[in-house]
């Protein structure tokens, strides 16, 4: 692809590529961060409470097995909500960013 | 105890006929693979021509070992709950391979994630750096999964040790050797589906036994063993080793050379984050299923038989196998076993070979200057030494207590790979002297601190108190790993590398000159 260095210069210098880049980050931390306080809460929840997953619900189910099962069920929802927002947001402005350069 | 009745250790005919038809549809595969692997990408990557999908149960199908089948069945049929807390951390970390790692790999690598490390640095002082941090983790997972191998089949086959391990590291070699990431992946598929199907079989027949009911289940094992085995038991004692645990597990899992590879298989960044989509997918409904099958094996054939066969558990599956589906179940269930050992040390074998080839003798050696038939030679030369490797690993660490070293790899992965990698993506002002001192802080303080932990001070060479007071070491290491990186970049100015981040973010973020 014969790209000119000015119009890469242009593109990376560009409101939209930054506002990209920008909100890119924004999601893929938050979402890390997200899971790092689902996981690290429920460790240190065993850690330091934990009469609280022994709560009865049942006659001997304890709260602690629906919330471990939904913890793994909440990453797997994590990850398909990154991809649905990749898919549709993101994926929408790399290839309007990328149409742009190859029409230069 | 009552008598137990098992044909556990004899030679099961279903499970070597089943095991025999297994290794020889996979090396027909290879076979077909062969013929199209002729090329570095096709060698490497496959010619990057798997779906998401596809990817998705391969990666699901290298991270499903053995070892987290049979072992984290055998520890929930021991420990119940505590089971769970393990499996867990092991999943968590997928979804921050998503978040930080698949896309911007996929955009910058080429076949190995050093080529991503190295992209805007030096690449000789970076590659070697890398290649250490890759190698360690490989090795130890190796011997780890070897030596369980060598173990198993021979509690499960009656087969003698030493020739499990050379019936292992020859087909696993010719996979590699032949059909390169063709055949790895699609045995890594076959093995995945395989595992996933006879892992719900099981489960459907040992709940057939509780009216289709996982409570019912659940509540029959509360009846006979206690309360204590629906709720947190003694897994977390200790806050600080929990949390160092959990960081080894996640951010190792976004560390392992192995896994990172399957990224460059894929066409472009939106199939990477489809295959790890799948990949979480089917590793957490494969934990619900081991968690089901361990308070199955609770039940149903008892934690006194089960720690009967093997104190750690690791035989709880099979035991629960022949219990509710009799010899022929059984038989299965091995051969299962017996093909994920086979899959997950392929693609082990690949990554090393990968490492050695493209970026110890391509990129440091020659410096970047082969042609694609030379390296191809050279990659497949790299797969016989690991594969030979593997082999006398195997044999050498016969009956040693290898279960640390799984723990290892990972606090390796977390505190050498990650940290260096996810620098070189998001930080414009890394540096090459910044990265290998990340690399080699995190590697060297996860293999020393690890001898000091009571993992091995106490536990291997039966001191009476451990020096350092963490069992993984990850938590200090990781944190280490990037401080190095950061104080160190910091001190070292590198305009070069600086001035190529504004142009590397057109690939990272766009995809633009992407291979």
């Amino acid at each position: 692809m014969g790209i000119q260095a000015s119009s890469i210069k242009d593109i990376l210098e560009s409101e939209k590529f930054k506002e990209l880049v920008k909100k890119r980050l924004r999601v893929s931390l938050s979402l890390t961060a997200l899971m790092l306080i689902v996981y690290f809460g429920f460790i240190l929840t065993i850690a330091f409470y934990k009469e609280l997953l022994a709560i009865k619900i049942g006659e001997h189910i304890t709260l602690g097995l629906p919330i471990g099962i939904s913890i793994i069920v909440f990453a797997w929802l994590l990850t398909g909500f990154y991809t649905r927002w990749a898919n549709n947001k993101y994926d929408k402005s790399v290839r309007e960013l990328r149409n742009e350069i190859l029409e230069k | 105890m009552e008598t137990i009745q098992t044909s556990l250790g004899q030679v099961n005919v279903a499970s070597i006929i089943i095991f025999f038809v297994f290794v020889a549809i996979t090396l027909v595969i290879t076979y077909w693979a062969a013929k199209k692997t002729k090329t570095t990408s096709e060698f490497y990557a496959a010619d990057r021509s798997i779906s998401g999908f596809q990817n998705g149960l391969a990666l699901s199908g290298d991270y499903m070992s053995a070892a987290s089948f049979l072992g984290i069945a055998g520890m929930v049929s021991l420990k119940g709950y505590d089971g769970l807390i393990y499996s867990i951390g092991f999943l968590v970390g997928w979804p921050l391979v998503m978040f930080l790692i698949a896309e911007p790999l996929r955009n910058l690598g080429k076949f190995t994630f050093a080529d991503v490390v190295a992209f805007r640095l030096k690449q000789k002082p970076v590659r070697i750096a890398s290649s250490v941090g890759s190698l360690m983790t490989i090795v130890f997972y190796l011997i780890a999964q070897m030596v369980g191998a060598g173990a198993l089949i021979n509690i499960l086959f009656g087969l003698p040790y030493e020739l499990a391990i050379v019936i292992v590291g020859l087909v696993m070699i010719s996979y590699v050797l032949f059909g390169g990431m063709l055949a790895t992946t699609w045995v890594q598929i076959i093995k995945a589906v395989l595992l996933l199907s006879g892992a719900t079989f099981l489960v459907i027949m040992t709940l057939a036994n509780f009216g289709m009911n996982p409570i019912t289940l659940f509540e029959k094992a509360a009846a006979k063993y206690g309360d204590v085995v629906l709720s947190p038991g003694g897994f977390v004692t200790n806050p600080w080793d929990a949390i160092s645990l959990g960081i080894a597990l996640i951010l190792g899992t976004a560390g392992l050379p192995h896994i990172l590879m399957r990224f460059f298989t894929v066409p472009d960044a939106k199939q990477a984050r489809k295959s790890v989509f799948v990949a979480t997918g089917f590793i957490g409904y494969f934990y619900i299923l081991t968690f089901i099958i361990g308070f199955g094996a609770m039940v149903l054939v008892g934690q006194d038989v089960v720690s009967y066969f093997d104190k750690g558990g690791n035989m709880a599956a099979l035991l629960l196998a022949e219990s509710v589906g009799g010899q022929f179940f059984l038989g299965f269930i091995a051969a299962v076993a017996f093909a994920t050992i086979l899959a997950v040390v392929a693609g082990l074998t690949l990554s090393g070979a990968s490492t050695l080839s493209h970026d110890l003798y391509v990129n440091v050696i020659k410096k970047g200057k082969t042609n694609e038939a030379g390296e191809v030679k050279v990659a497949r030369i790299s797969t016989l030494m690991i594969g030979a490797l593997a082999i006398f690993l195997g044999l050498t660490f016969k009956g040693q207590n290898v279960a640390f070293m799984v723990g290892l790899a990972f606090a390796i992965a977390a505190s050498a790979n990650f940290p260096s990698l996810l620098l070189s993506i998001i930080w414009k002002k890394f540096t090459t002297k910044g990265a290998v001192s990340s690399i080699i802080t995190g590697a060297g303080l996860s293999v020393f601190l690890i001898i000091l932990s009571p993992t091995v001070w106490v536990d291997i060479f039966h001191n009476e108190s451990a020096i350092f007071p963490l069992k993984n070491p990850a938590l200090i290491s990781m944190t280490a790993s990037f401080f190095a990186g950061y104080f160190v970049s910091k001190f070292t100015k590198e305009k070069g590398a600086e001035d190529k981040f504004e142009d590397e973010k057109l690939r990272t973020y766009l995809g633009v000159g992407s291979e």
